[in-house]
């Protein structure tokens, strides 16, 4: 490397420290804090010049080994392996991936702790797939999927807690429901193109939020909905103490009582409901109305001159992806018992949103990776609480500025005209 | 009567900021066809900033017009400094890949502003003393009395004024010819020895700028904020800015103060909890009989 570089580089670096000052200079440097009646500055300069010593020494690291010319060729070959390797053996991945999810909950090292991770993971799986249905195969880009959700939870919360029905009947009225919705939404909106669909169904999922915090006769406004009923074991509920005339599962096989009966039975509960949301979508990909919706997505134009009617073939999508919504949204109001509008907010459309781009938009395999990961960061992130988010949020924009595509970029026709030419 | 009047006169006020906002999401539109997410988080920022500048120039006892000009120019410049960051970090890398890429990177990155304001700044809400106080009455003689503050004057003259310069910067200077070159057909322009990447930062810059001084006057009109106050304004802006026909600058004002007077009117005549469901629905309507909003062209599909 010659000198020439070094000082340029290093000059660069220096300019990005002042943009850095810049940046992190009155935000972070000057916090206000309120102290009795008004505000007042407490500065905290020792964190800046921290923050700003990173970015110049961030930058002219990266100078000097673009110079060299390595990059970042470690991440992106390291992944095109993966993404080849996953491809390659989909299959086995996809049967190995199962068979560990089956096992799981009685692995020795698994704990109650490693158990609610995995029941949240599944779910955002499961929604992801849902989604996939949507923004994956028919290509119309949907950002207030958590309305459907919450659409989901709510008629489940409201149908058990007002008739005392069983999950089992209320999780197809609540599927029914979602669709419904989906319905209702895609109707008036699926003639808009791209970034206008998704700046509506935004709009949409706000609206029914508000909806669901002003309407206190039905939904009980922002203090939620309390006593959910808990799903039972084909009518054996899991109770310490079961009521009269009732038999509890711990003493129908007569086991010793445990909470872990219940989510363990959750956890299989959402596995197969996720299960049966990627068989479905592996199968309807084969349908004429599968096809319809990746040639949608492919290239419209033609897909209405060869006489495919592009709204229903659109709306058939966002009540299908709109229905595994509601059912994912029916099986987190069981699971927690308590329902309210704060967990139905944009930013878990954003999440659900994210795992489906990310994984590789119409990969399956990808939604699991992706959801693996970006709760798996949130997770690890959970002792610094405040900082999950951001370090979320900047996975996101990372993964795309290195894999613009997703972790596993598939969007391969599932038919090809003449045969799968290699 | 007289309540119409006091409602139009705080919906033309609201429209103003919604206004500036739109600006931002239009002109990005307009030059690389992508909905900046990030655009309503770079306001909240602004108005920290400019929060930040008051509680310190209020302590040194100047005049308030020199504290007030101080303030813009100090909320303009750094908030410029984040929109050329983010604009530099999260979407010149994925310049030409495909559609959706650029619109998650800027939801990621607006998750990031949100939470590292909260990190940095505390999630409590920041209250302000309110500096302009008093304003002018009108119809004394009639049971309600309507209202204009100085402040409102402030907003709706500041706002008019700004939108002259950046009307001139458009049509009359070289960079806005730049910049609406750019918008028709980039490669074209970049042949002809423009530099692209610039004018694109460029964009960001201005458009960041104008997202600070409405953050500087939502300080001044609400004297509340908190990190979350970005993504409502930014979707409110956003629709003003599709139901005036976005990537059309005349129409992000003129949608901004539609937006306003609408949810001035619907939280004055209809129902206060839910006026922000005016907004949404208002842009549902509008994109359902004019996609292509009210000053915009029309979009033609190509094969």
């Amino acid at each position: 490397m010659e000198k020439k570089d070094i000082i340029q580089s290093f000059k660069d670096s220096l300019f990005t420290g002042l943009i850095a000052l810049a940046l992190f200079g009155p935000i972070v440097g000057l916090r206000t804090v309120s102290k009795g009646e008004g505000l007042f500055i407490a500065p905290q300069w020792g964190v800046v010049f921290l923050l700003v010593g990173l970015c110049i020494l961030g930058r002219f690291l990266i100078n000097i080994n673009s110079a060299r010319k390595t990059e970042f060729k470690i991440f992106s070959s390291l992944s095109s392996k993966f993404s080849s390797i996953t491809e390659d053996k989909a299959k086995h991945f996809a049967i190995t991936g199962i068979l560990f999810a089956v096992v799981f909950p009685f692995l020795p090292f698994t704990d109650r702790y490693f158990m609610d991770v995995a029941i949240m993971i599944l779910t955002y799986i499961m929604l992801g797939w849902g989604l996939n249905i949507v923004v994956g195969l028919a290509g119309l880009l949907d950002l207030g999927y958590v309305a459907f959700y919450a659409v989901g939870a709510y008629s489940y919360a409201l149908i058990a807690t007002t008739f005392g029905w069983s999950f089992w009947i209320c999780l197809p009225l609540a599927g029914v429901f979602a669709a419904f919705f989906g319905i209702l939404l895609g109707f008036p909106v699926l003639r808009l193109r791209g970034d206008y669909l998704a700046i509506v169904t935004l709009g949409f999922g706000e609206i029914i939020r508000i909806i669901l915090i002003n309407w206190y006769e039905v939904t009980n406004g922002p203090d939620g909905i309390t006593g959910i009923p808990r799903p039972s074991f084909f009518g054996l509920p899991f109770k310490r103490s079961p009521d009269e005339g009732e038999t509890s599962f711990h003493l129908f096989f007569n086991l010793e009582y445990s909470t872990m009966h219940r989510i363990i039975f959750l956890y299989y509960l959402i596995l197969v409901l996720a299960l049966i949301t990627n068989y479905f979508t592996l199968k309807i990909r084969k349908l004429p109305v599968g096809r319809a919706w990746e040639a949608l997505r492919e290239d419209e134009i033609a897909c209405k001159s060869l006489g495919v009617n592009p709204t229903n073939t659109k709306l058939t999508a966002f009540a299908i992806g709109a229905m595994f919504g509601g059912f994912a949204g029916s099986f987190f109001a069981t699971r927690q018992a308590f329902i309210s509008p704060e967990s139905f907010t944009f930013i878990e459309s954003a999440i659900i949103v994210a795992i489906v781009v990310l994984g590789g938009m119409g990969s399956q395999t990808g939604v699991v990776l992706a959801s693996i990961f970006l709760i798996g960061i949130t997770e690890m992130f959970r002792d610094l609480e405040q900082y999950r988010m951001i370090a979320f949020g900047g996975a996101m924009v990372l993964i795309m500025v290195f894999k613009p595509k997703g972790i596993l970029a598939n969007r391969k026709p599932t038919i090809l005209m003449h045969g799968d030419k290699k | 009567m007289e309540y119409f009047i006091q409602q139009l006169v705080n919906g033309i006020t609201l429209g103003s900021i919604y206004g500036l906002i739109a600006i931002g999401y239009t002109m990005v539109y307009g030059i690389i066809g992508m909905i900046n997410f990030a655009h309503g988080d770079i306001f909240m920022i602004g108005a920290f900033v400019a929060l930040i500048s008051f509680i310190i120039f209020g302590l040194t006892g100047v005049a308030l017009p020199i504290i007030l000009l101080l303030v813009l120019l100090i909320a303009m410049l750094f908030t410029a400094c984040y929109g050329w960051t983010v604009e530099k970090l999260a979407y010149k890398p994925l310049r030409g890949s495909f559609r959706l890429a650029p619109l998650i990177s800027a939801l990621g990155m607006s998750i990031v502003l949100q939470n590292y304001v909260q990190v940095s700044q505390g999630a409590r809400v920041k209250p302000m003393q309110p500096l302009f106080s008093g304003g002018l009455e009108f119809f004394k003689n009639s049971e309600f009395i309507v209202t204009v503050s100085y402040l409102q004057i402030f907003i709706v003259v500041l706002t008019i004024i700004l939108m002259g310069i950046f009307t001139y910067l458009i049509t009359k200077t070289d960079l806005g010819r730049a910049q609406r070159a750019c918008e028709q057909d980039r490669t074209m322009t970049a042949l002809l020895g423009i530099n692209v990447d610039r004018t694109i930062s460029i964009t960001f810059i201005i458009g960041s700028s104008l997202a600070s001084v409405a953050g500087m006057m939502f300080v001044l009109y609400y004297g509340v904020i908190d990190f979350y106050i970005g993504f409502l304004a930014g979707i409110k802006a956003f629709t003003a800015a599709v139901l005036g026909g976005i990537g059309s600058l005349p129409g992000a004002m003129l949608g901004g103060l539609l937006i306003g007077l609408i949810e001035t009117f619907w939280a004055g005549y209809v129902s206060l909890e839910y006026k922000d469901v005016a907004a949404f629905s208002v842009l549902i309507i509008v994109l359902i009989f004019f996609p292509t909003g009210f000053l915009g062209k029309p979009d033609i599909e190509k094969v």
